[in-house]
């Protein structure tokens, strides 16, 4: 049981996907213009994830290593279209905001990279509390960047207007997202730079 | 034996482009250009005779609708005739949304004290100027990387050097060009009679996949030094978000063959445009005092804001 939490928080901190591994940027700048825009697609994220994790480690004696990837690709597509079609129900205002980011899950590069580099390996009770942990971390990471560029870009946190004015519009508009997230990854590599005192080389960008 | 070079086979892709446009641009049909949009609030049409200028005064001569909504009329502000009293230049209160098709209707036209009948136009823009449009649309104003960040893992993963950047650029915009067409056909063909539309996530990326594999083992086969060049980066186009995006934004809002094509042909020339500027930025960024907790990632991510804030100067560029 140990070894899950460790898994769990794996993936919220120590390798957050957005901030350390630099994986699945795409939605990271694109959707979080508010807050809830990145809660929907986090959750989103950490669905799929879950889901495809989970698949994978039932079914990986079944894949041929050689077609391992496409085999990957049609596992994820399929829990996208799952996902794709329960969100318009839930929540149909935010769906249509976030709707083309929800179709493109397919191709966030965190979901096959936790796929080929841990549930195609581990059995199926890790391989869950791995992909939730990533999740979480992603949805995590989608929040933070969202809290802050509505706080900043429209004076509002979950669409209640809180200081009353706009402090920097540009936040909301297309070069914000770049800031933000570049200072995030700074602030993060300054944060481990104090607590072990050296700068990591940050992740692959992929 | 055969020396290809990066530099040529870039020559290559933007003459082939630049002959596509032209091509698009030549299919723009002649049948109705009697009337033309001037500004986005004015429309031009041609009588063929002159009229009278008293006549054309009255703005409650010219009746202007949408043709998709035949019952809204809308405003005219002032009727101006040119010169040799044959054409009139229409002008509204409100702009005009130029992607959609008007019908201007001129009740009665009196030309020399003689009342000839109505007389209609039909003013929409040609194909050509629609294409050019969404081409225009697609790498600049609404350029992938910069305004829509899609495509953002492998844009900063392979920006590093100009020589790669270009690489992938090419392969890229081929890629996205020919799986954009397939996509298109799959859905068109396959999908739509057979009522299978939920599908088509899984279809195109399936359809990509399978496509960058074929691309892959063809050019192994046939041109080894092209595939020591790109062969790098075709795998990881896959990975791209823009690949899947372009088929869907395709799909949704239901794009004909020449549109599909261009719009893939937008959007991975923009992609290459990024890269390649992104590239030229990052090696310079390479000889610079960057402080430490900003080298790397960080740093790219500011400079992409930069670019991310240049390129909203491009939005409202409209040349038709």
């Amino acid at each position: 049981m140990n070894r899950n939490v460790q898994l769990l928080w794996n993936g919220l901190i120590p390798e957050n996907p957005i901030f350390r591994l630099a994986l699945s940027m795409c939605p990271a700048v694109a959707v979080t213009t508010s807050v809830q825009n990145g809660l929907m697609l986090g959750l989103a994220v950490i669905f799929v994830q879950v889901f495809s994790s989970c698949t994978v480690a039932i079914f990986k004696s079944f894949i041929h290593p050689r077609i391992r990837i496409p085999a990957y690709v049609i596992v994820i597509a399929l829990w996208v279209t799952v996902i794709d079609m329960i969100l318009p129900v839930i929540s149909p205002e935010v769906y249509k905001q976030v709707e083309l980011f929800v179709k493109l899950i397919v191709v966030f590069a965190i979901i096959i990279s936790r796929l080929e580099l841990f549930a195609s390996k581990e059995p199926l009770i890790p391989s869950f509390f791995d992909g939730l942990g990533m999740g979480i971390g992603f949805l995590f990471g989608l929040c933070l960047i969202g809290a802050i560029r509505e706080f900043f870009g429209t004076g509002q946190l979950f669409g209640f207007d809180i200081l009353g004015f706009n402090p920097l519009l540009i936040m909301v508009l297309p070069a914000g997202g770049f800031f933000v997230i570049g200072f995030i990854m700074a602030i993060f590599n300054w944060i481990e730079y104090k607590l072990t005192g050296k700068i990591p080389t940050s992740g692959g960008a992929h | 034996m055969k020396e290809y070079k990066l530099s040529h086979l870039a020559i290559i892709t933007v003459m082939s482009c630049v002959f596509l446009s032209v091509m698009a641009l030549g299919v723009a049909d002649a049948g109705t250009g009697s009337g033309s949009f001037k500004k986005d609030n004015e429309i031009v049409i041609s009588f063929g005779m002159p009229v009278d200028e008293a006549w054309a005064k009255n703005t409650a001569n010219f009746m202007v609708s949408e043709k998709t909504d035949p019952d809204i009329q809308l405003p005219v502000e002032s009727v101006t005739l040119d010169a040799k009293r044959i054409s009139a230049l229409i002008r509204f209160r409100e702009p005009l949304n130029l992607s959609s098709e008007y019908e201007v209707t001129a009740k009665d036209v009196t030309s020399e004290g003689k009342v000839m009948g109505n007389v209609m136009f039909m003013v929409k823009k040609s194909q050509g100027q629609i294409l050019f449009t969404i081409f225009l649309g697609a790498m600049l104003i609404n350029n992938f990387v910069f305004t829509k960040y899609l495509g953002l893992c492998i844009f900063f993963g392979v920006s590093q050097k100009k020589e790669t950047s270009i690489g992938m650029g090419i392969t890229f915009t081929i890629v996205m060009v020919l799986s954009a067409i397939m996509c298109w056909a799959l859905l068109t063909f396959v999908l739509q009679p057979l009522h299978l539309g939920f599908l088509k996530i899984i279809v195109f990326i399936g359809t990509v996949a399978i496509f960058v594999q074929a691309v892959d083992t063809i050019l192994r086969k046939v041109n080894p030094y092209l595939f020591k060049k790109l062969g790098v980066f075709l795998v990881l186009i896959v990975t791209n978000c823009i690949i899947l995006a372009v088929p869907l934004i395709n799909a949704d809002s239901g794009n004909g063959p020449m549109e599909s094509l261009i719009l893939g042909l937008g959007a991975g020339l923009g992609f290459a445009l990024a890269l390649f500027l992104m590239a030229c930025v990052r090696e310079k960024l390479e000889l610079c005092k960057v402080p430490a907790v900003f080298r790397g990632l960080p740093i790219a991510f500011v400079v992409a804001g930069l670019f991310a804030l240049s390129f909203l100067g491009f939005s409202g560029l409209s040349i038709f």
